[in-house]
């Protein structure tokens, strides 16, 4: 009965799929137009991205709260997937707006530069609204291509060229790991799609499928930079241009996350207890590691960097846990590191010039005389990312350790609060820097650059009402985080193995 | 009989200080930053006493309270930004706003030729907003919010005289050693949120714990109120994580009096009462306080004698204070630590603002070897030192006098004859070092250097009327608590029953008897500061030559500071630097990309690249990685 392929048996709910197809879209035309535009001129293509970006957020608002299978079980339709398509296209507007003015002044190829962020946006939520493992996959490879050229775009930059080159070569690496997992999970079970797998992974499972799992978890931690396959990250965030590695920062771990938490914490739960221990390990090396080197890093870009692996490791934390406040925990999280991560690398290209990249801590000093509203932006930021309260930080934090703590994980939460209390110490560096020093770069006049502003201010605004007011958030997370794990009313087919 | 009360206008007037001062600040004149910055801090005073006056209308265990907005609601777990105002909160919101608004006024005049003025008085604003939170929190979590923004406000005070680095590296210090602490406050926390979890109610709120106090076994017990414990050694300067303390004295001299005196290190203390109903299940708990409490009121005591800088000498008699008021909590004498605090916040803010005074008279000189024979010049800031003076060192009828007794009968009568012996050699010492620093500065002859002299100045009335405002607390401050028979003899710790509970004595005590012999030691160390200082000067200097171990060893403060570097900050440093940062992090971002082919050109420097090219390098990590969790995995799975 399985192999009989029914037509009807697929329904096509176009919902999840329309605000990708206009961010697609809006790619191809605004790569077309890129070819009559200059390079020094690009922030039009801006715009039209950013129009793009408009119109498919308002049609992702169309997306119910509650399940729904599109496309044979290729892609859902919920809570879970409205959330992640809001909060990336939402991430992918900030970084649009703080690229207008860097990228024209840099000289980077506008047409190609903002439409390879709209692929790779339509990558990253396609990864999010994916129910099998090939779209999982799919997703993941149209968002890492893209942002592969994306992170080499400053041609004349050796340091570009590197990063690009490093993180392609260690990228298809991992991505043969993960392709081989599906391959054996497929192999064990017959069957890719992940509401199918939700059921055959409970009980005792077979090596083989257990050997997939792994696999799988070894492909996500590259994209998440969980140690030890966070080599790349370093390097390629400081050598990428400053817009991109934000994108990288916060675009590619909000995808990478929204599709590990979907296939491990709601459809492979079946078999949470092997793989927790394992996460277990890697949440503690991820935030160790991360934290602590951290602590000597003098360039902003690669501090950054660290500090973005060691968010890794709190989220690792929440996922350790496994349950469903934990999840919700998860999905808080990510919304306050995103906006926090934006207004941090937000700050760094408002320090840049042409040709003066401007991205060490030392560039910092003297900033909170000169220039004392951007000087206070970056100090919320680090602020938030050290964990104080109440801004959006903390309470994620708190959410995490809570979570995990309620299962038991007492030793892993004492990790993760000692954790964050080394990492205050190289956060509090740049705020040192900016207020009590003197003599840093100069900064270009910011009234000449309105759209970078914005995007600054967006940033705070929600980096402290995240932490002040965060119940709207919390419930959204929550709910969609439950609608994930809610059964689908169709009930896909599953064929097993003989 | 809880009431409802808008008890966020006590909140809302320095929330708007800190905005008009950080958004208009810099384009108003500096009258009218001055105004608005002491002002909102007055209006909030205004309406606690007026809250005050609603609550005396409650009968004991009273509480207005105010939810302003649901905070975090994850599942079952559920925080509000809601806010209580019983007794306790009552004392520390109107001595938080009432000292504060004095500080302030003060600071208008101290800092007026400083040239960030709008700057200072934002993050003074904010400060007290941060202190009333944390005291008016009805829940653990919002507290905490307070908690680590009074620790912010702290650092960046700290450091507010900026192009120093010294100044930024002593900030730093607070900030990292604070961190500390608060790593032990969060795992209270999230210990206290998991005992509530396992019984099906997530809560933090102060009025709910109390009510589930049956929850929480002896061993739970213990080990929430020990982690917050150090939480609070971190907050209000006690062993181990005092050290921070002395180096904040580099901040401006009114934040020193506000922040590091009277407000923000009192925290712990507060913490402490708050939670009374769980450290009373923990008698190891308890201990643990007031043993902690004593030591570092001794230790600390001892270290003061010695130092030469003025606020350096106040610093550490701070430090001793504070473990006074930990001993008093810690024998279960709440409202005699609260009573403490609060005399403690009048006496200890004047010292520090008459030494500011001499400071700014002396044009910026703190070493007391050159001060001497200021009596003459600067009349009201010698008076009203001398009464904050006579208010430390216990002697009656200034206020000092009736906590520290109250603190001393509490540790004797609950049976703790070790810490209470300690606690009166202490008051000794406090004694000593006060009056030390009382004729070192203002009596004996004139060490002040030639080109100092002539510019040597009384302080304008904006700064010497808050000293008189003070001065007149530090006389009167005391007697809303007399000792019990006498007229309205105990109303304070009656009033403050409804929140801490009342102190019941193990065993009974003549207080005649016990007060008559603390203000014999206290006299006696004010006596020999006076036959060393006064009477014989040449005598220090001698006795020092003579018992030279004891003497540096106080004077480098028990080389604990020195301790510290060598056993924690330099390891934690070297392996930060040479192994994990070596081993870990391969700077290498240079334009090459090592190892993919491209550098093996021809240049020997290319083929050694190539030799440790990096991406191998990381592929290979990635590899060994990778074998690593599938071989754990494994292991458990077979397991």
């Amino acid at each position: 009965m399985t192999n009989t392929f029914s037509l009807a048996a697929i329904t096509f709910d176009w919902r999840p799929i329309v605000p990708l197809l206009i961010v697609a879209l809006g790619a191809i035309i605004v790569l077309l137009a890129g070819v009559k535009v200059d390079d020094r001129e690009s922030e039009g293509l801006g715009w039209l991205s950013l129009l793009t970006i408009a119109i498919a957020f308002c049609t992702a608002l169309a997306i119910p709260g509650n399940q729904q299978i599109s496309f044979g079980g290729a892609l859902v339709a919920d809570g879970y997937t409205a959330f992640f398509y809001l909060t990336i296209l939402f991430a992918a507007a900030i970084i649009v707006l703080m690229s207008l003015d860097y990228v024209a002044e840099e000289g980077l190829p506008g047409g190609e530069y903002y439409s390879l962020v709209l692929f790779a946006t339509a990558g990253m939520m396609l990864m999010a609204a994916a129910g099998d493992l090939i779209i999982v996959f799919i997703g993941l490879e149209t968002m890492s291509i893209s942002v592969y050229i994306l992170a080499g775009l400053a041609r004349t930059s050796p340091r570009s060229n590197e990063a690009s080159l490093k993180y392609f070569l260690l990228g298809a690496f991992s991505t043969g790991f993960l392709l081989y997992g599906i391959a054996l999970i497929y192999g064990a079970t017959g069957t890719i799609k992940l509401h199918a797998l939700s059921t055959l992974a409970t009980g005792v499972p077979a090596p083989m499928l257990l050997i997939g799992v792994g696999m799988l978890l070894i492909g996500f931690g590259f994209k998440i930079a969980a140690v030890p396959f966070h080599m790349w990250t370093p390097d390629v965030y400081e050598g990428a241009p400053t817009s991109i590695t934000a994108f990288m920062a916060v675009g590619v771990k909000l995808a990478a996350f929204a599709a590990f938490v979907r296939v491990f914490l709601v459809h492979l739960l079946g078999v949470q207890t092997d793989w927790s221990m394992v996460l277990w390990v890697l949440a503690v090396l991820t935030m160790t590691t991360g934290n602590i080197v951290a602590l000597m890093q003098t360039n902003l870009k690669r501090m950054l960097a660290y500090s973005a692996i060691a968010h890794a490791g709190y989220i690792l934390v929440a996922m350790t846990a496994g349950t469903s406040i934990a999840g919700a925990a998860v999905l808080y999280y990510l919304l306050g590191y995103a906006f926090t991560n934006l207004g941090a690398f937000a700050v760094i290209i408002a320090l840049s010039r042409r040709g003066h990249p401007h991205e060490l801590i030392s560039d910092l000093r003297g900033l909170g005389t000169r220039e004392p509203a951007l000087a206070a932006a970056m100090a919320i930021m680090l602020f938030s990312l050290t964990g104080i309260p109440p801004l959006a930080g903390f309470v994620g934090k708190f959410s995490v350790f809570s979570a995990a703590l309620n299962q038991g994980y007492v030793a892993l939460v004492v990790i993760a609060v000692v954790n964050s209390v080394v990492s205050a110490y190289y956060y509090l560096r740049p705020v040192v820097a900016m207020y009590t020093d003197e003599g840093g770069a100069e900064v270009v006049a910011l009234s000449s650059r309105p759209a970078l502003i914005a995007a600054i201010a967006i940033a705070v605004i929600a980096t402290i009402a995240i932490g002040v007011y965060p119940q709207p958030y919390m419930n959204a997370s929550t709910s969609a985080f439950a609608s994930a794990l809610s059964k689908p009313p169709l009930a896909t087919t599953a064929s097993l193995r003989p | 009989m809880a009431e409802h009360f808008p008890l966020g206008l006590i909140l809302l007037f320095p929330a708007i200080g800190v905005v008009f001062n950080l958004f208009v600040g810099q384009r108003a004149g500096r009258t009218t930053v001055g105004i608005v910055g002491a002002g909102v801090i007055g209006a909030a005073f205004v309406v606690g006493a007026v809250a005050f006056g609603r609550l005396l209308g409650l009968p004991t265990g009273g509480a207005l309270t105010s939810t302003l907005w649901p905070w975090i609601e994850a599942g079952a777990f559920k925080v509000d930004v809601a806010l209580r105002f019983d007794a306790l909160t009552a004392v520390m919101v109107l001595v938080v706003s009432g000292v504060g608004m004095l500080i302030h006024i003060y600071s208008s005049g101290y800092m007026a030729e400083d040239g960030d003025y709008a700057r200072f008085f934002t993050y003074m604003n904010l400060f007290v907003l941060s202190m009333l939170t944390l005291v008016l929190a009805d829940n653990l979590l919002l507290m905490f919010v307070g908690w680590e923004g009074v620790g912010l406000c702290s650092y960046l005070l700290i450091a507010f005289w900026y192009t120093n680095p010294e100044y930024a590296y002593n900030g730093r210090k607070a900030f990292i050693v604070n961190r500390v602490g608060d790593a032990a406050f969060i795992l209270g926390i999230l210990t206290t949120v998991w005992v509530g979890a396992t019984h099906g109610l997530w809560t933090l709120n102060f009025v709910e714990l109390r009510q589930h106090i049956a929850w929480f076994g002896p061993a739970t017990a213990t080990m929430i109120c020990v982690l917050l414990f150090i939480g609070a050694t971190g907050k209000s300067a006690q062993i181990p994580l005092y050290i921070w303390l002395p180096d904040a004295m580099v901040g401006p001299t009114p934040v020193s009096a506000l922040i590091h005196a009277a407000t923000m290190v009192t925290a712990g203390v507060y913490m402490v009462a708050r939670l009374n109903f769980l450290y009373l299940l923990s008698p190891d708990a308890m201990e643990l306080v007031a043993t902690v409490g004593t030591i570092t009121c001794i230790f600390a005591a001892t270290i003061a004698i010695t130092q030469p800088d003025i606020k350096r000498v106040l610093a550490y008699s701070t430090i001793s204070q504070l473990g006074y008021m930990f001993l008093a909590v810690g024998v279960g004498a709440f409202s005699a630590g609260i009573f403490h605090l609060m005399t403690h916040a009048f006496f200890k803010s004047l010292l520090f603002l008459c030494a500011g005074s001499v400071i700014h008279g002396m044009g910026g000189e703190q070493d007391m070897n050159k001060m001497g024979g200021l009596a003459s010049k600067m009349p009201i800031t010698c008076t009203t030192m001398w009464i904050a003076t006579l208010a430390i060192a216990a002697v009656p009828p200034f206020a000092g006098f009736f906590s520290k007794d109250m603190i001393l009968s509490g540790a004797y009568t609950s049976g703790h004859f070790g810490l209470w012996l300690l606690g009166l050699i202490t008051a000794g010492f406090t004694g000593l070092y006060m009056f030390r620093l009382m004729f070192m500065t203002f009596h004996g002859e004139s060490r002040v250097e030639p080109e100092r002299a002539h510019h040597l100045h009384e302080s304008p009335p904006v700064m010497t009327l808050p000293l008189m405002a003070l001065a007149l607390l530090c006389v009167i401050g005391g007697w809303v608590q007399l000792p019990e028979g006498w007229l309205w003899g105990g109303s304070f710790s009656r009033f403050l029953s409804g929140s801490v509970g009342i102190f019941k004595p193990a065993l009974e005590a003549s207080d005649l008897g016990l007060s008559i012999l603390s203000l014999a030691v206290s006299l006696t160390g004010a006596l020999i500061a006076y036959i060393f200082y006064i009477r014989y000067p040449g005598l220090p200097t001698y006795l020092a030559w003579r018992a030279k171990a004891i003497y540096q060893l106080l004077l480098e403060k028990y080389y604990i500071d020195q301790i510290y570097d060598a056993l924690v900050s330099r390891p934690l440093f070297f392996i930060a630097q040479y192994v994990l940062f070596k081993g870990l992090d391969y700077y290498t971002i240079d334009g090459l990309v090592n190892g993919t082919g491209t550098t093996v050109e021809a240049s020997g420097d290319a083929v050694r690249r190539f030799e440790t090219g990096n991406v191998q390098h990381y592929a290979l990590i990635y590899l060994i990685g990778a074998v690593g969790i599938a071989a754990f995995y494994l292991y458990l799975v077979m397991r």
